[in-house]
């Protein structure tokens, strides 16, 4: 957090003043475990093994905080009795489909429910990321449960859970982790000391979590240990996600995701979305509890937002405008695509894949394989000059005279050349002044498009194909401005927050909107951020003249909630945990929720409200349900449906790993989203031979001096000047075995590529004792690329294309390697190199592990 | 300047004069030292603005001299950053008026080896003819059994998240009005 | 009017000195340590503020410190040291080392006497506990001009371009500045450097004309942390006294101030420290002494012997006609 979010670690820095403990967990000391209390080296790829360590610890010592996992967690809610878990299963759940390496989820379900008709077949879920939209609403479930709140049901989600993690014990994370079992117990003290009423712990990741076959799990693990220490929903608890974009969480609120509409609603499919109704069932669950039961409010504002007048009651407000997905349309598909020659044209909008992306010669390769690439940038970045300066073309394999691509370079305007809003990591839009013109031909984002879609509205304006219907009634007429016609951010903030369709009124919470097409609103989750005419983004009352949750520095979704879920800060009678950790409580005088922040509950139910038998939608949240969103109103230790590769998070190895996985027959991720494509050729891992021929584990990060892919820093002479090169960090035991020196040279290679970096030598790197063996491990920044001030091989290029089943990210931050002293061949050399390692290590290419782990001598221990 | 400024004005006069007798402050002041101001506080505006790096959204103030970025740094009022800056976000104004900044529309043909240049007009109305006869050499009205797809795939686009919610909105806006499915950011990498 | 006896050395507040009347408080900065995460942002926004040029592309190897020292292009320079805490770790145990590098087996590889220097700790899993690695120290710290009490490179500049601000810091007045360096070679912290193709000295203002507007000096602004504070002196010591009490009673015996103490040889730091080890480890001189301390003396001895020389003159031309 330090070193990618200095800023950010100004709080954690405040809280260490106050007395908080900080642990940090990471596989190199950085400069956040400087500062940190207690620092745990960890294997990369492990984490679940030491949160499920966690898990077992609480459990085993009945730590948890009881009376917040009853009411408010599904601790209580008892499951089929057709669930098998993963303890008597080899690794596996119940239900798994070897032909498609899926699960059907029905053997999870609570007891008594049925699947509901509505969830896609989990092959389809995987193909569209489908866990995507769940950012803002739980998986479908039926809000009537069977619970045992005694805990004592052998089939309820406590139970289980105990039975899942029995095996994940202190001797078993110091096997799987590398971390030694005192250092271990040292944070489960800590963590499970200063969480309860009087106090909370707050767990901080930083978006390297997610790029992982088992990203989303990861993520989940975290959320049940804070879940049952009572430390979500809470002021100074929570699951806190770094994310490294200024604005990423907006990029992903309203989407340019595939699979995606603004505000979490799905792209619909072709053979499950074929009407606007069926769209929306498949959204709003009916029977199901929670805000979700208004999905076709939601979906008729969009469209409405979308076609304007064309969009009426009778023509389903153009649903069928609607582009249909028939699968994996995500970006490592496309980048196959094109170089299958598919993808004809690629726009690349202030982002660096020959850089930034997973295996960065399939990258290049695939840009070199267009018709045409728009680059829209501050800088010439690789992506833009990949057909002129990319390694590929040392090696022969892009030769500028016979690379059609026709590329495009068109220079952006930055963030203080325009106006409009970021969304920050904590959902809080801040709006941005404009303070000069860009420069030259400079233009921002906004200005592309609006004008791009003028003038292809113009070219078709006489058409009468039906395909050119969604254009040519698209509402795209917004107010411009000054010598350039530069379209009016505000309005369109305007319309993304939602309006009265005959007054124009701004709508101030979604709650106004109708599904009867008398309002429209781009983005449900957004509104309220236009309320009274006002830009709520832009208020900026000083921090020092507000309350700590500071409510009127810019504006936060939904309806400004600075923390989600905070009706669980009060007990289930309303009244706060404790004075020390008040936040929101029930006014049982003025019959009202009050705090200090936006209470995220319905303002004027209490705490005593029980829903009727059958109710569903918001009627179906009782008064202590505090998980409105969720659709049984409870935060999940288990999920029934939803979560692709099972119910609850389980240990699996990387896709590419040196060891065994130590804890079951299953090595890795067995639903994990596989490409067989020939270019995606992966480094062997046991139970298969050869694993030994990539010895090592390498990792990739940040620098606080760097940003992502370079093209904001390597171009900027004061950040350049403080990290000027490529280099790679090794242990001093490793550089003994393999010869390396101090600022040396050394190359890493793997099954797709070889880079070469300076050796940076460092006791920040350390040996791990993995299973009985010395596992080493080394770390490379990801900044670098061959233009800017400074240039480097890329650490991206390393990587294969291996991808979480519930959200398609790729595993990026953990792989196998080998590391030898010296610069690395060049030209056609090169490309042997990587091949003759191939040879050595069997890859044929294509050919893929098998999802399921055949092996039988594979071990099985702990509960036995 | 009259003589006697001007005597006055010589650091040795006012070292013998005045209350600094070794000369070494008051009386060795320059004339430059004597002039120097902020220049935050003689800035022609200064904007409220938010770094572009991650996503902490430490807020900025920018500020402006003859239609230039004169300086960026930390806004106090900023609950979140309480006016601190990380080595990126303090490098904002090397940022954005970096020399490396590319301010005119580079073309390269296919099979080109150079760089050429080209007029934006030209070049926006060029990428709309490349895209609408991509759309219609890719379109899908319908799937194998007849179902609705109304899209393309001929063509792809990735990033946003660096971009503005009101540039998302309008691209999301209009890909999907295109029928143009493949869209996406970094949120995915 | 008379210098103050102590104008070269010992305790002195340097503003009235310098001849300013109802001078400000003297400001400074204290840079606590122990909270520096070494982000660098205050190199680079003093960089970005004072239009400081690049100081050089190149990889250094000293941990994270690629900026080397302060320099007449670089007034903050973050220091990294790398540090095992506990010593013992020389000579690792090549029977517990087992790495194995080349095929994944357990054959040992042998730690070679080359690799002195090198702490290489027992392998994590075993004997962790008080030698182990996790008791790794990275100490970082900002770097920056000290604005001496008594400056000596304030003391020698023959040209009046250093000189004393009536916030009690000292500064270079580039518009007259001659490039002659005795500056340069008079400051005992090595900090004053000539700036190549310029041929001027420069070194931190301490942000002169931010102060001049009452603002906080870019570096201290953008410290994350509040690892450099700036303020009035006199508040910076006893708010560091109170943070070397607390950091000892939290378990942290080796903190400690430097350059905060008026009696030192250069009459109290504009700019101190705390500091969590010896000064020497940061790169800091453990007993800086005013270069011009004996200048009175100096000068006394001087005019003696120049009188001696006159009367010998005196002497000799008198002789001589005699």
């Amino acid at each position: 957090m330090a070193e990618a979010h200095p800023v950010g670690f100004q709080w954690v820095m405040e809280a260490k003043r106050r007395g908080a403990k900080v642990f940090h967990i990471d596989p190199r000391f950085t400069r956040t475990s400087a500062l940190a209390d207690s620092y745990l080296p960890i294997r990369a790829g492990s984490d679940i093994a030491l949160l499920g360590g966690v898990i077992r610890y609480i459990l085993d010592n009945e730590l948890d905080f009881r009376e917040y996992v009853v009411a408010y967690t599904n601790a209580a809610t008892i499951v089929t009795e057709e669930y098998a878990d993963t303890e008597d299963m080899h690794g596996l759940f119940s239900g798994f489909n070897d032909d498609n390496a899926t699960y059907d989820q029905s053997s999870w379900r609570y007891e008594g429910h049925t699947q509901a008709a509505t969830t896609q077949d989990s092959e389809t879920q995987r193909e569209t990321a489908a866990g995507l939209e769940n950012e803002s609403h739980g998986a479908p479930v039926g809000g009537e449960t069977e619970r045992d709140e005694t805990l004592q049901h052998p089939r309820c989600v406590y139970q289980i859970l105990k039975r899942h993690y029995a095996r994940y014990t202190p001797e078993m994370v110091e096997r799987v982790c590398g971390i030694p079992q005192e250092k271990f117990l040292e944070l489960a003290q800590a963590w499970t000391e200063n969480s309860g009423r009087d106090r909370t712990g707050m767990l901080v990741y930083s978006v390297g979590w997610t790029q992982h076959s088992v990203g989303v799990q990861y993520i989940r693990t975290g959320a049940i240990i804070q879940l049952l220490l009572g430390n979500v929903g809470r002021p100074g608890g929570g699951v806190m996600a770094l994310r490294g974009h200024a604005s990423i969480q907006g990029s992903t609120d309203i989407p340019t995701l595939f699979n995606l509409l603004p505000g979490y609603l799905p792209m619909p499919h072709h053979a499950n979305h074929p009407t606007l109704a069926k769209w929306v069932d498949s959204i709003a669950h009916p029977g199901q509890k929670g805000f979700w039961g208004n999905a076709r409010t939601y979906g008729v504002n969009l469209l409405k937002a979308y076609w304007g007048a064309a969009a009426t009651a009778d023509n389903d407000y153009c649903y069928g405008y609607l582009p249909r997905m028939t699968g994996d349309h995500g970006t490592y598909q496309q980048v196959l695509d094109m170089i299958d020659g598919k993808i004809k044209g690629y726009f690349l909008l202030g982002q660096n894949p020959a850089v930034g992306s997973a295996h960065g010669r399939a990258q290049r390769l695939g840009m070199a394989n267009l018709d045409w690439l728009v680059v829209r940038d501050l800088f010439m970045i690789e992506s833009a000059t990949f057909w002129q300066n990319a390694p590929e073309i040392e090696t022969g394999e892009i030769m500028p005279a016979e690379c059609r691509t026709e590329v495009f370079f068109l220079p952006a305007a930055s963030h203080v050349e325009k106006e409009g809003t970021f969304t920050q990591t904590q959902r809080l839009l801040q709006w941005r002044e404009k303070a000069v013109e860009p420069p030259g031909d400079a233009r921002s984002e906004l200005w592309f498009f609006y004008h791009l879609g003028r003038v292809i509205r113009e070219r078709l304006a006489t058409s009468t194909r039906p395909r050119d219907r969604a254009l040519l009634d698209l509402a795209w007429d917004y107010p411009t401005h000054g010598p350039h016609a530069e379209p009016s951010a505000e309005a369109v903030l305007l319309e993304i927050n939602g309006y009265d369709v005959t007054s124009g009124r701004p709508l101030a919470s979604f709650t106004e909107m109708k599904d009867d097409g008398s309002t429209a609103g781009g983005c449900w989750i957004y509104t309220g951020v236009y309320a009274d005419g006002v830009n709520q983004a832009a208020r900026r009352k000083p921090g020092a003249e507000q309350s700590l949750v500071a409510p009127e520095w810019g504006w936060a979704w939904p309806a400004n909630r600075r923390i989600l879920y905070n009706r669980a800060s009060a007990d289930p009678d309303g009244n706060p945990w404790s004075e020390r950790k008040r936040y929101v409580w029930w006014d049982a005088e003025k019959g009202e929720w009050t705090g200090y922040d936006v209470p995220d509950f319905e303002k004027t139910k209490p705490p005593s409200y029980r829903p009727e038998h059958g109710a569903s939608g918001v009627a179906g949240i009782a008064g202590d349900d505090p998980f409105i969103l969720q659709g049984d109103g409870k935060g999940w230790l288990y999920a029934p449906t939803g979560v692709l590769d099972g119910p609850l998070p389980t240990h699996y190895e990387p896709v590419e790993s040196p060891v065994r996985n130590p804890l079951y027959r299953q090595q890795a991720n067995p639903t994990r989203k596989v490409y067989t494509h020939p270019i995606n050729t992966l480094n062997p891992s046991p139970p298969e031979p050869y694993s030994q021929v990539f010895p090592f584990v390498f990792t990739v990060s940040r620098l606080t001096e760097h940003h992502t892919a370079g093209g904001m820093s390597r171009t900027v002479s004061p950040l350049a000047e403080l990290q000027p090169e490529m280099f790679v960090e090794v242990s001093p035991e490793l550089a003994v075995g393999r010869g390396l020196t101090h600022l040396g040279w050394a190359h890493l290679v793997t099954a797709r590529a070889a880079i070469e970096a300076r050796v940076l030598v460092t006791d920040r790197l350390t040996p791990l004792r993995v299973d009985g063996r010395i596992i080493h491990q080394v770390w490379l920044p990801y900044h670098f690329g061959f233009e800017g001030l400074v240039t480097g091989d890329s650490a991206n290029d390393l990587f294969g294309i291996s991808l979480d089943p519930n959200v398609l990210i790729q595993e990026s931050k953990v792989g196998t390697c080998d590391v030898r002293p010296g610069r690395r061949p060049t030209g056609p050399a090169l490309l042997d190199l990587v091949a003759d390692y191939q040879r050595r290590a069997g890859i044929t290419p294509g050919q893929h592990a098998p999802a399921v782990t055949e092996d039988n001598e594979g071990k099985e221990h702990g509960a036995s | 300047m009259g003589v006697r400024s001007w005597i006055e004005g010589w650091p040795v006069y006012r070292q013998l004069t005045g209350t600094d007798p070794l000369g070494r402050g008051t009386a060795a002041e320059s004339a430059g030292s004597r002039a120097l101001t902020a220049r935050t506080d003689t800035a022609d505006s200064m904007a409220r603005s938010v770094c572009p790096y991650c996503a902490v959204g430490c807020g900025q103030r920018v500020y402006v001299k003859d239609g230039q970025v004169s300086q960026i740094e930390g806004d106090p009022d900023s609950p979140i950053s309480r006016g601190r800056l990380c080595p990126k976000g303090a490098a904002s104004k090397s940022l954005v008026t970096s020399p490396l900044r590319q301010t005119t529309v580079r073309y390269r043909r296919p099979y080109g080896t150079e760089w050429e240049d080209l007029d934006l007009d030209t070049a926006l109305n060029m990428i709309a003819d490349r895209v609408l006869a991509a759309r219609d050499e890719t379109w899908e009205d319908v799937d194998a059994e007849g179902r609705p797809l109304n899209r393309t795939l001929g063509f792809s686009s990735l990033g946003g998240a660096t971009l503005d919610n009101e540039e998302n909105y309008l691209i999301k806006k209009l890909f999907t009005a295109m029928g143009a499915l493949q869209i996406e950011n970094q949120a995915r990498i | 009017m008379l210098p103050d006896p102590n104008s070269l050395y010992g305790p002195l507040d340097p503003a009235p000195d310098a001849g300013y009347e109802n001078a400000p408080p003297r400001m400074g900065f204290f840079t606590d340590t122990s909270v520096c995460i070494g982000c660098k942002a205050c190199e680079v926004a003093c960089k970005e503020w004072n239009g400081v040029p690049e100081s050089g592309l190149d990889l250094l190897g000293m941990s994270y410190d690629n900026t080397g020292a302060l320099t007449a292009n670089s007034w903050r320079h973050v220091a990294f040291i790398e540090q095992p805490r506990t010593a013992g770790h020389l000579a690792a145990p090549a029977d517990v080392l087992g790495a194995p590098v080349d095929t994944g087996s357990d054959r040992p590889v042998e730690a070679g006497p080359q690799f002195l220097g090198m702490p290489g700790a027992q392998p994590p899993g075993r004997g962790w506990g008080a030698e182990g690695r996790t008791d790794f120290r990275w100490l970082m710290m900002s770097d920056v001009c000290k604005h001496c009490t008594h400056a000596a490179c304030l003391d020698v500049c023959p040209t009046g371009s250093l000189f004393r601000t009536e916030f009690g810091t000292v500064v270079v007045q580039e518009d007259i500045c001659n490039g002659c360096g005795y500056c340069i070679s008079a400051c005992p912290y090595g900090v004053i450097d000539q700036r190549k193709g310029d041929g001027r000295a420069w070194k931190c203002t301490l942000c002169y004309d931010r102060l001049g507007a009452g603002m906080t000096p870019a570096c201290a602004q953008a410290c994350p942390t509040e690892s450099i504070q700036y303020g009035p002196l006199d508040e910076l010591r006893e708010r560091a006294a109170a943070r070397v009490e607390t950091l000892h009673d939290r378990g942290v015996p080796e903190a400690r101030l430097y350059g905060h103490d008026p009696n030192d040889g250069v009459g109290g730091d504009g700019a101190f420290f705390l500091l969590l080890d010896e000064p020497e480890v940061y790169g800091l001189p453990p007993d800086p002494v005013v270069t011009t301390r004996d200048l009175p003396k100096m000068w006394k001895r001087a005019g003696l012997a120049a009188l001696a020389m006159a009367a010998a003159t005196v002497a000799a031309f008198v002789g001589g006609s005699s």
